[in-house]
């Protein structure tokens, strides 16, 4: 540490007199570790190399959660860091903190970068869009959620590979086949809240919380304890109780049971494929999310998950031009499409999706697109997305409930009337401190 | 014959308390103050806008059954810690005691989990009793216990009792050990000759004289199932199943640090603080009375 500082000044000893100002830096904390934290590390190396005059210095922060919070507590502090990785929960307070953030938008033509928001997938961009058409912070991790599939396990099973189960009465009977084979685990899930309730809502088009699921203003309330949603975890309950489905946890505590081969089936994030990608042992296979054939609309579209990039308010002339080369580098065609193939995210522009689909990444590799086409297509009011305040609470009071589901202690109309009643507590509480 | 210092001066002994004050204030007083002022303030992540609520955030809490139900679980689980964690070291310390041969060994052995950091402590449990890929889950499984601290409340309560307890064992250890080897040796050889059998000794000698150890390390083994305990379970279970692992402070942690909610969170650090303190006056007014210095 200390030798790094010296040799930096006397660099900095070395150079001054030739350049008026040494390089402006730029701190971007992530929280993205593994497989994905590698990428993070490239796209700054690559970039730094491209020019001279700004240093971005990417810093893990741990999970999604603890960077916001981090960020939070710098920014209470004063220290905040220049650009802040914010995951699609974390978007409502993100936007109601005023005067914490600084719209990308403003970024990018203050620091002299010329920026078209229509160049952005609309579905992405539109979620982190303000009410009045400005672009508040940069899509940059986007994921969707998808089903994932070992094809051994199917064929060890009896059950024909290369037809995954497009519905869910479909994912119970291919279920029983796999555990009637000895299989443990026939079908398990990571990030219950997002990939059940919310994606699920989107799919079949119905609602997860009124005011078309909070883009409508702050006083949504949530409507995820519905006749279809019961029925879904009834269904999911029963499969609990005869070991088809089986709980591995909260967040993505079950992403390590795919690509080990534990789980034969599994529904999560798009952003996964980097992982199974690289640690899978047998054949894998990925589908959309399974729907139930007699609800009309669906299936519809499923909403994004991932993280976007926001910039902190308060920063010099100087870090903003930086911010907006380096957003300028990120959304380049090129270097979104290599994202796109490298790590499972969707392509964050039209052009980077036309690119890729151009060089035959998705016949090389079928099963990629999957996200995409599962995201490009019309969204309606109740599917656009869901921007809730205080979403990470009730994405935890989400996980509490259902477990009381695994338990046997609730059954699942009670669970999930509880959680709706829980949550809007929540979505009170965040209004009520957000009023200004 | 009992020495008195009297000070000539008036300013002296302030000025020789003005560093303990100070830092008694700095350290305790103002972030004490600051919870307080908190407790009746609601404000936004970032803190750009606060609002007096007076004492809307103690309503919302004592209306809320997932709070109460804390109190309940915190309850059981500080009772259990204290219990187990002082029982089991005594119980070592009285074997170690005994020990003459390799006695450094032992006790160095029971000292290092001291030195584990409380999350590295979660971590390590949870590796080895995880449903998924712990080494100690899988064993019990093949001997067809059906080990789920995930799903099943009671393997959860056991799991981060146990990791609490492991992790104070070495404390606690450390002052019985000191303690029984203060206890004049010729006490215990002359009940030896009188007759009385070990367990007897133990009961009537060493335990009474004990007592104030044992009275200090209840104090302090409840303050720390009280406060020292988010961590690991934060590594182990994060408050599930449900919520059933939620503790008090856990609770403080989760909605102040990890939700931002710190008008909630300041309002339940009051509640803690006023608990602690209540249960601190009774243990030196009834407890203690039992207590033979």
């Amino acid at each position: 540490m200390k030798l790094q500082f010296t040799a930096a000044a006397l660099a900095a000893a070395l150079v001054l007199p030739l350049s008026a100002q040494a390089q402006t830096e730029i701190q971007w904390w992530h929280a993205m570790s593994g497989p994905l934290g590698d990428w993070v590390g490239d796209l700054a190396k690559d970039f730094n190399a491209s020019q001279k005059e700004y240093k971005v210095v990417p810093t893990y922060k741990g999970t999604y959660g603890e960077t916001l919070t981090a960020g939070m507590a710098a920014f209470r502090a004063g220290n905040a860091p220049d650009i802040l990785q914010v995951y699609e929960v974390g978007t409502a307070t993100m936007m109601a903190a005023k005067g914490a953030i600084k719209p990308v938008g403003e970024v990018m033509t203050t620091g002299g970068a010329k920026f078209d928001s229509k160049a952005y997938i609309p579905a992405v961009a539109g979620y982190y869009t303000a009410p009045n058409g400005q672009m508040l912070s940069l899509p940059f991790n986007s994921s969707t959620t998808v089903f994932y599939y070992n094809k051994d396990a199917f064929k060890a099973a009896g059950i024909d590979p290369n037809k995954a189960p497009t519905t869910w009465p479909e994912v119970i009977l291919d279920a029983a086949k796999l555990k009637a084979a000895g299989h443990k685990c026939p079908f398990t899930t990571s990030w219950m809240s997002w990939t059940q309730l919310e994606s699920f809502s989107t799919w079949h088009n119905v609602l997860f919380a009124t005011l078309n699921n909070g883009f409508g203003g702050p006083a949504a309330r949530l409507v995820f304890n519905s006749p279809l949603h019961i029925r879904h975890f009834d269904d999911l309950s029963d499969m609990a109780k005869q070991g088809l489905f089986v709980y591995k946890g909260r967040d993505n505590a079950a992403d390590v049971s795919f690509p080990s081969g534990e789980c034969a089936m599994m529904t999560g994030s798009s952003g996964l494929y980097s992982r199974v990608s690289k640690e899978a042992k047998f054949a894998y296979g990925i589908s959309a999310l399974p729907y139930y054939p007699d609800v009309a609309g669906a299936p519809q579209n499923t909403i994004i998950g991932g993280a976007s990039l926001w910039v902190m308010a308060g920063k010099k002339a100087e870090t903003y031009k930086g911010v907006a080369a380096f957003f300028k580098y990120l959304s380049r065609p090129d270097v979104q499409s290599a994202s796109h193939k490298r790590t499972g995210y969707l392509p964050i522009t039209t052009a980077a999706y036309e690119l890729t689909d151009k060089s035959g990444f998705y016949k090389e590799h079928p099963g990629t697109d999957v996200a995409v086409t599962q995201m490009i297509r019309k969204t309606t009011d109740k599917s656009r997305g869901i921007r809730l305040g205080n979403f990470n609470q009730i994405r935890t009071i989400i996980d509490e409930e259902t477990e009381q589901i695994w338990t046997g202690k609730k059954t699942p109309k009670e669970a999930l009337d509880a959680a709706v009643t829980r949550g809007n507590e929540q979505l009170e509480r965040f209004q009520k401190a957000n009023k200004s | 014959m009992e020495k008195r210092v009297l000070f000539r001066s008036r300013w002296l002994p302030w000025v020789l308390l003005a560093p303990q004050v100070s830092v008694i204030a700095v350290f305790f007083f103002w972030p004490a103050g600051q919870a307080m002022l908190q407790s009746f303030q609601l404000q936004d992540a970032f803190g750009l806008s606060t609002q007096w609520v007076g004492f809307d955030n103690f309503r919302d809490l004592f209306t809320d059954s997932a709070y109460l139900n804390s109190f309940k679980i915190t309850a059981l689980f500080s009772a259990m810690v204290a219990a187990l964690g002082i029982g089991l070291s005594l119980m070592l310390a009285v074997f170690a005691d005994r020990i003459i041969r390799g006695a450094l060994f032992y006790k160095t052995f029971l000292i290092v989990p001291y030195a584990v950091a409380p999350a590295v402590a979660g971590v390590l449990w949870l590796f080895m009793f995880s449903p998924t890929l712990g080494v100690v889950a899988y064993a019990l499984r093949s001997l067809g216990v059906d080990w789920n601290s995930l799903l099943n409340t009671g393997d959860a309560v056991a799991l981060i009792v146990m990791a609490a307890v492991w992790k104070q064992i070495s404390y606690n250890f450390l002052f019985f050990m000191a303690g029984l080897q203060s206890i004049p040796k010729s006490l215990i050889e002359a009940a030896a000759i009188d007759g009385a059998h070990p367990w007897r000794r133990f009961w009537s000698i060493q335990f009474p004289l004990l007592s104030p150890t044992t009275f200090f390390l209840l104090v302090i083994n409840m303050v720390y199932a009280f406060f020292d305990t988010f961590a690991i379970i934060d590594a182990t279970t994060r408050g599930g199943p449900g919520q059933d692992t939620m503790i008090l402070v856990y609770k403080v942690y989760n909605d102040g640090f990890k939700n931002g909610d710190l008008g909630g969170s300041a309002a339940q650090s009051v509640v803690l603080m006023a608990i602690v303190i209540a249960l601190t006056v009774v243990q030196f007014r009834y407890v203690e009375k039992k207590v033979q210095y």
